[in-house]
Order: C-alpha cells, then structure tokens, then sequence
C-alpha cells in the first residue's frame, strides 16, 4: 500500500491478509491462490503488508478489549490515513470485525468477504470459471459461524462452489444449523476445556457422513480444524480440504 | 337477587381480587429487578419492533426449526389464546351473578351460531391440548430427549415443567365438567343440550344424573376453570412459563445489529484514544468504572428481560458446539443462572431492605471461568432461541470481567494478548515477516 501511495496511486481495493493468511502455512496457500486471482483479473489492489495488524477479534472474545481497542484504532488510523473506502478478506473473523465493529470506532469501510467478492467477479463475467478440474466432483461446504450466523452469508460460497460445475453436497447441519469448527471465540489459540470430545472431530464427522472428495471450507480457522479432524479420521488422502479461493485458482490453473 | 348469589359475586370478586394482589406485587418485582440491569439503547423503529414480534413471539416462526415440537407447542398455544374468550363470559356471569350471560342477553341465530362456533372451537381444542399435554409429560418423563436430560434441569425446573402441565389437564377437565355438567342439566330442562359437539355428547350421557349432583358438577368446574386461571396468573411469575407474556416484549426489543458484532466499549475505546493521541481529552464518566460484568447489576435490562424470558426449552444448549462434546457450558444453564441470582437478590432485598447485599456474584457463584471458556462465540444457541434471546451476550460481559477486572486468563491466552500487544498478530512473528508470503508468488 505505501508503495503504491508513494507512486501517487490509488488501489481499488485493499486485499485484508489477515494474520493467519500471512503466517499460517496453511492459510498462505489461501492468500496466494487469492491473489493469484486477482492478478490474473488485473484488479488494482493493494495490501498494507508490515502496516497490516491483527483486527482484534480474537482479544475482544476473549474479554480482552484493551488489546482490541489498541488493534483495532492503530489499522483504523492506518487505513483512514490512506484514505481506505474498499477491503476484501479471506477470513471471516477479520470480515466480521472490519465490518460490524470498526465503525463504532470511527472505520467505516465497503468490507467483502472473498466468498462474496469471489461471486461478484463471476457474476459480472470477470472472473470465467474455466477448466473443469472440479467437474461432477462431491463436495460439501462446512458453514463458517462468523460468515454464516453472525452475518447471514450463506448462498455466496455455494455460488461459487457451483460455479465448478461441482456436485455440491449439503450434509445436515448445514447453513443455520452447521456447528462450529471449534476455533472461534479465540479457542483457536487454547486446548479445547475439559470434554469428551473436540469440536472440530465432531464437526469432521459430520462432514465426512456424505463421502465428499473435497470440503470446501471460507475461512483459515475452519480450514486448519477441519483439515485436523480429517487428519485425525486417516481420510487424508480421500478428502481434501481446500479454500474457495484454491478451488478458483486450481480449476483455472493459475 | 338471591342471597347464595351476592356470596357467590363475593366469593368472585375476593378470589379474584386476591390473584390480581399477589401476581401484580411478583409481577412488579420482576419488573424492578430486570431495571437493576444497566441501560442499553435498542435503536429500532417501530416497524421493526412490531415485525420481530408478531413474526417470532405471535407467529413462533423460529420454533418450526424443529416441526414436531413446535405444532404441539401451537396446539397448546393457540388454546391458551382461544381460551380466554370463553373466560370473558365467566368473568361477566362471575361479576353479575347470571349463568352463560352472553348466550342469553344476545340469542338473535347470527350471535348464537357464533357462540356455538367458538364453544365448540375451544372444546375440540381442549381435547386436543389434553393429548398434547400427555405427549409433553411423556416428553419430560419416558423419552430420550437428550435437552430435557441437562443437569441444570434437574430438580425445581422439572418438577415447574410438570406443575404446569398438571395445570393444563387439570384446567380441560374442568372446562369439560363445567360445560358437560351444564349441557345435561339444559338437556333435562328443554329435551336438547346447547349444541356442543363434545360436552353435549358428554351431558347426554351424564342426563340421567339427579339434578343437584349435576348442578354441583357444573359449579365445580365452573370455578375450578376460574381457579386454574387465576393460579395460573399467580404461579407464572414464578415459573419459566412467565415465556407466555415476556416473550412478547423481548422480541419487541430485539437487538438490530448482526449476530457477529460484540458491542463496544466506549470508556476503554476513549482511554485508549488518549494513550494514542494525548490532545485527546476523555468524556468524564460517572461513577466507578467497572468493564464487563461480575453480577446481574453490571449486564442490561436487556440481558436481564433475557434471563426472566428464558423458558428452558434447551435448543440453545443443544446447539452449543461446547455442550455437544462435553464440556461444562450450557447457555440454557447461563439465562437460568441469571435469573435465579436476580431472585436471590431480591428475595434477600425483601428480607433485609433494599441495601442488602451478600457476598456473592453470579460470576464464580453461579456461572463458573471453565464454562464461560468453553463457549466458541459461535452463534448457534442466538441462532436458536425461538424468543431471540442472546445467552452469548451475557458470556461476553462475564467474559470481559473475568480478564479485565479478574486478570483470570488461561496461560494460552495470556501468550497471544502478549504476543498481539508486542507483534500485532496471536503468534510469535515479526511484522516484518507479513509480506513473506509474497516470495512464493512468483
């Protein structure tokens, strides 16, 4: 981003990496299948990269909301300096907080997840869905809580799941009802409390109930859960759990 | 007017005139203790309010999630509203001493067809609510359910549930005696009974019975009937029941924001917008500052209206990812928590004056760190509740208390505040590094 301003250019929109996106090895695939994209689209955007700093979601669950407040006006004062109206995100939980809780601080921005920009750029016709990789495949999407129920997105990853020419598969709790991966509410970051079970093998077990081939899965947490449990069940080789974005990005061959 | 007449309006007005007392002195306590709660703003129009009720609290539209529950649930519903009309004419007969005032006073065909229509409407429903009400006790008691298994339900809760619907049968068979005692006293008189289905059909087989014991067991069911209503009345602010008229307010007041948005917290916002910009001067702020919540004074009216609407049904819990594989949390068990320590509150404030205090929280004493740790901020127990009530809303506030105010963390936790504080991001990397991905683009 600072470069491009430094060219004295404007992006049209600024691709939110977000943490795990940047750090996770998992997640860096998602990012660059992501970009991939937007480059072969030749969109002009733009990443804050070193200026990029957590959004705060995972201190704000926990209860931590000096740590979000401190996040969370340092991207605000970042991005309202570089004059930021438009942000694209892999992850869910940055979606969320970008969208629903930055305004109140005074960041108010045209926030997409990538699902729905991803099916934006398919419905205009810019982004040609070509190849046929995942053609007649089964897959089944698992739900992200903070794409699904906490912002009511639910038909933007299956339209573009679709757009494969896939054999889209619904298991039973699913949109509304899907159960959460087991990372949200900054679990991600700690051992699961004292059970019987841990979530993400309960919801891999749901998953895998229909034989998919792929999970297709809208967000870095959900994916590193999933992909555990389905590590946990031996099914690896059988099922992959891929991102949207790597979806896109294998079946056009970028 | 008879003399057995004025003791019977008496008898009413007292019966009446008692109920009224006590429900509308637990009723204003109820009231008093959800404005313990700290204000909240629900910033909504009016359009909205009226829409989410009538969708959710009149029209139950969230309970058909689950078919079989919520049409039993309608029946018994739709009989409770049915009900009360005929209960308007017991209260005008009640009040003047007459018999069935409204089929007499008015007896041109058009009124009495309707009449017929309505008595024999409730009737049919009546019967059908008695069967349904056998289904819920079978529900409670015999099926695997596994929401009514909780342990939070154990006790009070289980035996409130079954009260009530003991109340139901009790309240059918009443209107049964009443109006099947009446129809065969009237078949004795004019050779024919009033022309309702069931309770005719009922009086016709109870006709051969001497008058007196007939007129007794009208009368009995015709006060019993009353009776029921009344210890309904009195019971329901007592009871998980009380769902019949909170839920109407509380989805009234149903909060506007998307699920996924946790409210902001102005008093630390500001303080940390001076840390960053030192021209920034913070609002003064009344009072103590206290972040998150440790008791029910320091949650909303709205969390508060939340708790005393809850009607234990248990969708949330059995939604809950944290409560499906085990662990300790149930947002069923958190409404619940937060409504019996208003009680306590309360009950002790009657005891002690209105300065009592013990040494007690709800967080710690009622709702425990390894349950509130449990919860994955997921949304799907908000996503159930059929009366839109928020269970996450109150974890959040306890939550916040217990790192802010507590510092009671889980090491894990405390890494990543660290780790989030000193390199922006929950793992241990440089800034610097963000852009490193960038290397494999290529």
């Amino acid at each position: 981003m600072s470069d491009l301003v430094a060219e004295g250019k404007t992006p049209d929109v600024v691709f939110w990496v977000g943490c795990a996106g940047s750090f996770d090895q998992r997640a860096q695939r998602v990012t660059i299948a992501f970009t991939k994209i937007l480059n072969q689209l030749n969109i002009n955007f733009a990443v804050l990269g070193t200026e990029e700093a957590c959004t705060g979601d995972p201190a704000r669950r926990a209860g931590n909301e000096f740590v979000f407040q401190m996040l969370a006006q340092q991207n605000i004062a970042t991005m309202n300096n570089y004059g930021v109206k438009k942000i694209v995100t892999t992850c869910p939980h940055c979606f969320n907080t970008l969208k629903n809780e930055y305004p109140a601080l005074g960041g108010s921005y045209e926030v997409l997840h990538h699902a729905t920009y991803l099916q934006q750029l398919i419905n205009d016709g810019q982004l040609k869905v070509e190849g046929g990789a995942f053609k007649g495949k089964r897959i089944t999407y698992h739900d992200s809580c903070y794409l699904g129920r906490a912002n009511d997105i639910y038909e933007a990853p299956r339209a573009v799941i679709e757009s494969l020419d896939a054999d889209l598969i619904e298991i039973n709790k699913c949109r509304t009802n899907g159960l959460c991966c087991g990372a949200g509410g900054a679990q991600m970051f700690k051992e699961d409390e004292p059970g019987d079970k841990r979530i993400n093998v309960e919801r891999t077990e749901q998953l895998i109930e229909v034989y998919p081939e792929v999970i297709a899965v809208a967000c870095p947490f959900c994916n590193t859960m999933i992909t555990d449990g389905v590590k946990g069940e031996n099914k690896q080789d059988d099922i992959k759990v891929l991102d949207i974005a790597e979806l896109i990005a294998q079946n056009n061959q970028y | 007017m008879g003399f057995l007449q004025i003791i019977q309006i008496l008898l009413f007005l007292a019966l009446v005139g008692t109920a009224g007392y006590i429900a509308y002195g637990k009723f204003k306590e109820i009231y008093d203790n959800i404005n313990m709660g700290k204000p909240e703003v629900i910033d909504t129009t009016l359009g909205f309010r009226i829409k989410n009720m009538l969708l959710i609290a009149f029209g139950q539209k969230k309970m058909f999630k689950l078919t079989f529950a919520a049409l039993l649930h309608l029946v018994i519903y739709v009989s409770f509203c049915i009900t009360q009309i005929e209960l308007i004419e017991i209260f005008l007969d009640g009040l003047t001493g007459s018999h069935r005032l409204l089929y007499h006073t008015f007896d041109g065909p058009v009124f009495q067809t309707i009449y017929l229509i309505v008595i024999n409407f409730i009737e049919f429903l009546s019967l059908l609510t008695f069967f349904v009400t056998i289904i819920f006790i079978l529900r409670r008691t015999t099926f695997k359910i596994e929401r009514f298994k909780k342990p939070e339900l154990k006790g009070w809760p289980f035996r409130d549930a079954l009260i009530i619907l003991g109340f139901e049968l009790t309240l059918i068979t009443f209107i049964f005696m009443m109006n099947g005692g009446d129809s065969a006293l009237h078949i004795q008189e004019h050779g024919h009974g009033y022309g309702f289905i069931l309770s005719g059909a009922l009086g016709n087989a109870l006709s051969g019975l001497p008058t007196g014991l007939l007129a007794f067991i009208e009368r009995v069911g015709w006060w019993g009937h009353l009776s029921m209503v009344l210890t309904f009345l009195v019971y329901l602010p007592y009871s998980k029941h009380l769902h019949v008229m909170l839920a109407f307010p509380n989805t009234f007041f149903t909060r506007p924001e998307p699920k996924g948005e946790i409210h902001n917290m102005p008093a630390i916002m500001n303080e940390v917008k001076s840390m960053i910009d030192p021209s920034f001067v913070v609002p003064a702020t009344e009072g103590e500052v206290q972040f998150g919540a440790k008791d029910v004074y320091d949650l909303s009216w709205k969390n508060l209206l939340d708790a005393y609407t809850c009607t234990e049904c248990g969708r949330c819990t059995a939604a809950c990812p944290a409560n499906q594989t085990g662990k300790k949390l149930s947002p069923r068990k958190i409404m619940m928590d937060t409504r019996d320590r208003m009680e306590e509150i309360s009950k002790g404030k009657k005891e002690h004056g209105p300065d009592f205090a013990d040494n007690k929280t709800l967080l710690g004493d009622y709702i425990t760190a390894e349950e509130l740790r449990a919860c994955t901020t997921c949304n799907a127990c908000v996503e159930e509740c059929p009366v839109n009530i928020s269970p996450l809303s109150i974890i959040v506030e306890l939550r916040r208390n217990l790192i802010m105010e507590a510092s009671d963390s889980p090491a894990e936790w405390n890494n990543i505040f660290a780790n989030l504080e000193n390199n922006q991001a929950p793992w241990q990397f440089s800034p610097e590094d963000r852009l490193k991905w960038t290397e494999e683009l290529n």
